[in-house]
């Protein structure tokens, strides 16, 4: 069981608004993202769901109860930090045991519950050691023993992957991903890499500056953006957005296309372009081009293609996949 | 050639540490010498460094005029007494100012600060009546009392400094982790600022332990300690230098084998240290 539910939360620290008005609703079991900009509020909104911070108004439901002004040691959530946050003085087997002492468990069942988590995690030889005799993947790992070990009603991570380095990122982004498979426990993923939000989640919630900007599946976001914010946030290389003549031919303020929804010649189509740069990343070659009147555009053309700067091509969007916005920013297709 | 004038430097610099070392190490020299020699050695002009007549008769009549030991005792029932239930008041106090800061929080850390700029001899007075009162004169309790307040601002600033350096993180993973506020700050926030807990309480201690004024005034012999003893030499009628200096070296030796041993954090808690 691990429900959440945010009803009407605000934050504000002093006069500064960080949260207006959340309404969020996680589902037992599921994988939920927060994404957005550096500032948009998500960690703390993760905070307010943990209790390290309490609501300015509003309330925050765990499996239905009100548990708003329950503290964090009491909400039965387990939290992985961005700086692991493990206890210096303690050993691997000391920093996963300690929330189960603190629950008052008996010995031999602590003993059992952590060999159990440490072989889940591989980290059976470093028992024994402490954090800082153990490399930044072995403390990430050790973090999430101790998430685990309690058998949480939610996990709750703050971006626990920011401090590695990119080909371990990869793969602790596949274990965290297996371990939600395995455990089925409610997770609340806490990201601004967009990269994460999508290939993890269930549920994306996209915040801008302190208000949810849209909630739903990871290509129901990409497909279908309802806004401006959300259509240049999540995608990458990102949507070219185009506003003037051409979009309003179209009817809207601003349409967006993705890089790879616009079919490339280089005899004839619909905006000519000038290639800028091509990147070759071997399955794909992203090309950086100025098209004339429209300005900077980003394409992506499946495997090799043979275009060098300076070359003279033409664009043609895919009208099925363009999307388009009025003035305000909002969907209107 | 800048390689020479580096070592030039640095010899001069060593030479010169090493005068400023030995000038302040003197009038420490300068009483234990003195405390084997003659009354008469003590007082020769020019003095006698080294060459003198080397006796410890000083150290023998000492022991039989008065119980060095019961000082002794006293001495370090007040100072590690006082600084033991400072502390217990201390942590959770610089807990709260670390972590949980209020609005006026620096200002409480001042004002704090700002009790021991006052002079002690102006509330000499009223807490001389309110101990006769309390009949708290002469007690071990009234005057470790004393001893704890006067350090307290002290305590509580040095913990304040090394609570802050610890990251605010792991008491939250602590809390997450289902800790009550007493389990997070006595198995984790008190293990890891043991450095810094033990620098503080050393430097308090030594306080204690060479705090004069309170303790002269508020105590005569049951819970007199050390610093009673020395000054029970200074008479009147004229000063005994050589019994005065053996009392001296003798109630100064414990608290210097102490410093002497634990040097290192003694530095640290000086130089406020990191705690990692």
């Amino acid at each position: 069981m691990g429900s959440i539910q945010l009803k009407s939360v605000k934050k504000s620290f002093g006069a500064i608004n960080v949260i207006n008005n959340v309404d969020l609703d996680i589902k037992n079991g599921e994988f939920a993202v927060f994404v957005g900009p550096s500032g948009c509020g998500k960690s703390t909104l993760l905070r307010l769901i943990a209790g390290l911070e309490d609501v300015t108004s509003g309330a925050v439901l765990i499996d239905g109860k009100d548990a708003t002004n329950v503290g964090p040691s009491k909400r039965g959530l387990a939290m992985v930090f961005q700086s692991y946050a493990l206890y210096p003085h303690m050993s691997v087997r000391g920093n996963i045991a300690f929330a189960l002492k603190m629950a008052g468990e008996k010995a031999a069942a602590i003993d059992q519950k952590v060999r159990k988590a440490a072989s889940t995690l591989n980290l059976t030889d470093y028992l024994d050691r402490k954090p800082r005799q153990l490399s930044g993947g072995q403390r990430q790992r050790v973090a999430i023993g101790r998430a685990i070990v309690r058998e949480p009603k939610a996990f709750l991570f703050d971006e626990p992957l920011s401090n590695l380095d990119a080909a371990l990122r990869v793969q602790m982004r596949v274990e965290i991903g297996e371990l939600h498979n395995a455990l089925a426990t409610t997770m609340i993923y806490v990201t601004h890499d967009q990269v994460e939000a999508m290939t993890m989640a269930d549920k994306i919630v996209v915040l801008d500056r302190g208000s949810v900007a849209q909630v739903g599946s990871p290509l129901d976001l990409y497909n279908r953006p309802n806004g401006l914010f959300v259509a240049g946030f999540i995608g990458s290389p990102t949507m070219n957005l185009i506003r003037g003549a051409l979009a309003e031919k179209r009817g809207a303020a601003t349409i967006g296309i993705r890089p790879e929804h616009a079919d490339v010649s280089t005899t004839a189509g619909e905006w000519p372009a000038t290639v800028r740069l091509a990147e070759h990343l071997g399955s794909d070659t992203f090309v950086h081009a100025d098209a004339d009147g429209i300005g900077a555009l980003t394409l992506r053309l499946e495997g090799e293609a043979p275009l060098k700067p300076d070359q003279r091509i033409f664009v043609t969007p895919r009208e099925a996949n363009l999307h388009k916005f009025d003035k305000d920013g909002r969907r209107i297709n | 050639m800048a390689m020479k004038q580096s070592v030039g430097k640095r010899a001069g610099v060593t030479v010169l540490a090493w005068v400023v070392g030995f000038l302040i190490f003197f009038p420490i020299l300068w009483t234990f010498l003195t405390s084997f020699k003659t009354e008469l050695d003590a007082i020769a002009m020019p003095p006698k460094f080294l060459f003198f007549h080397w006796t410890l008769e000083n150290y023998a009549e000492v022991q039989s005029r008065s119980n060095y030991l019961h000082f002794a005792f006293n001495s370090i029932a007040l100072s590690i007494g006082a600084n033991v239930i400072g502390l217990l008041i201390s942590v959770p106090a610089a807990w709260s100012m670390a972590f949980a800061p209020g609005k006026r929080t620096k200002d409480l850390l001042m004002w704090m600060l700002s009790t021991k700029m006052m002079p002690a001899v102006g509330v000499l007075v009223p807490i001389y009546l309110l101990f006769r009162d309390l009949h708290l004169l002469d007690s071990l309790w009234g005057i470790g009392f004393v001893l704890m307040m006067l350090n307290l601002p002290l305590l509580i600033w040095m913990l304040y400094t090394y609570f802050k350096e610890i990251p605010v993180d792991i008491l939250e993973a602590a809390r997450m982790d289902g800790a009550s506020l007493l389990s997070e700050i006595l198995y984790v926030l008190t293990p890891m600022a043991i450095p810094g807990i033990a620098s503080t309480m050393l430097i308090a201690i030594i306080l204690s332990w060479n705090e004069a004024f309170w303790t002269l005034n508020l105590a005569t012999s049951n819970a007199a300690p050390l610093t009673a003893f020395i000054a029970s030499y200074s008479a009147p009628e004229g000063f005994f230098w050589a019994k005065l200096s053996s009392a001296s070296t003798l109630a100064i030796a414990p608290i210097l084998i102490l410093g002497w041993f634990s040097q290192k954090q003694l530095v640290r808690g000086l130089t406020f240290g990191a705690v990692k």
